[in-house]
């Protein structure tokens, strides 16, 4: 059931992707775009991250994608003649799609027992159960403290430098943002 | 659980955001297929983070904060050019060229 779920969600999110980029209008190139990003957050929640899936939606979705509409909109964009390059640079973009998918797709055999002997780099196969306990730790602390409070700890204890350098990274972002768009200081 | 799947996924996501950054020139959508690449790295991270822990899950959570802050410069230096051009086509954008 969840596989079929996931591959119903994956072949949207594909699709909507691939509309995204040959659309010609801005704006339904952007609507495409959030309709890719609603079906990753289903995905997201498939994959028991269902904190970042809600993350996704309100933050992604929600407000940066309702930035771009926003200038879009103020610009007045989509009146322009077709902006998809000709064929020089169109034949460039598929030998760059066959280049990158190629090899990456060989990652679609990635198994847990795979990653799990890759991880502790013995040449007998790996038991998941036990090289790869952090997840399993995970999934009993979502069950314990709620999946919001299991992401909380580490992001708190673990990772506060990293979270505090980020608030002034938005604060430089908010001022520059300002700067930039201002017509004269 | 899905592991492969969810990788590949990830793989063709990113693929598809770099054949729009080549084939499109209007920067706005330009900026989108940025985006569409940041959120298949995400699904990597959240695909891996079922079996490392939850410090994959703390990383797309950097990414999206990284990200936003992208977007709000990006867009404000674009209607910066705009205000210069008339224009987000990048042909147009070649003050820089020699």
């Amino acid at each position: 059931m969840t596989e079929i779920v996931f591959y119903i969600l994956a072949v949207a999110a594909v699709v909507s992707g691939i509309a995204c980029i040959v659309q010609r209008n801005p704006v339904s190139a952007a609507l495409w775009l959030v309709a890719a990003m609603f079906a990753l957050a289903g995905i997201y929640v498939l994959l028991n991250a269902q904190f970042i899936g809600a993350i996704q939606v309100l933050v992604y979705a929600g407000a940066i994608m309702v930035l771009f509409l926003f200038v879009i909109m103020l610009l007045n964009l989509g009146r322009e003649a077709n902006d998809i390059r000709r064929w020089p640079a169109l034949l460039a973009g598929v030998a760059i799609a066959a280049g990158i998918v190629a090899p990456l797709l060989a990652l679609r055999l990635y198994s847990p027992t795979r990653l799990a002997t890759e991880v502790s780099g013995s040449p007998v196969f790996g038991d998941p159960g036990t090289v790869l306990s952090q997840g399993a730790a995970a999934q009993r602390l979502a069950e314990n403290q709620g999946v919001v409070g299991a992401i909380a700890g580490p992001l708190f204890q673990t990772y506060l430098v990293p979270f505090e350098v980020t608030s002034i990274l938005l604060l430089v972002a908010a001022i520059g943002a300002v700067v930039l768009a201002k017509r004269r200081l | 659980m899905l592991l492969g799947p969810s990788l590949a996924l990830s793989a063709i996501l990113f693929t598809i955001g770099v054949v729009g950054v080549v084939i499109r020139r209007n920067a706005i959508v330009l900026f989108m297929c940025i985006e569409l690449m940041l959120n298949a790295v995400n699904l990597t991270f959240v695909a891996l983070s079922q079996y490392h822990g939850l410090s994959g899950q703390i990383m797309v959570f950097f990414v999206m904060t990284v990200a936003a802050a992208e977007a709000a410069v990006g867009l404000a230096i674009i209607l910066a050019v705009f205000r210069h051009r008339q224009s987000v086509d990048l042909e147009d954008i070649n003050l820089l060229r020699g």
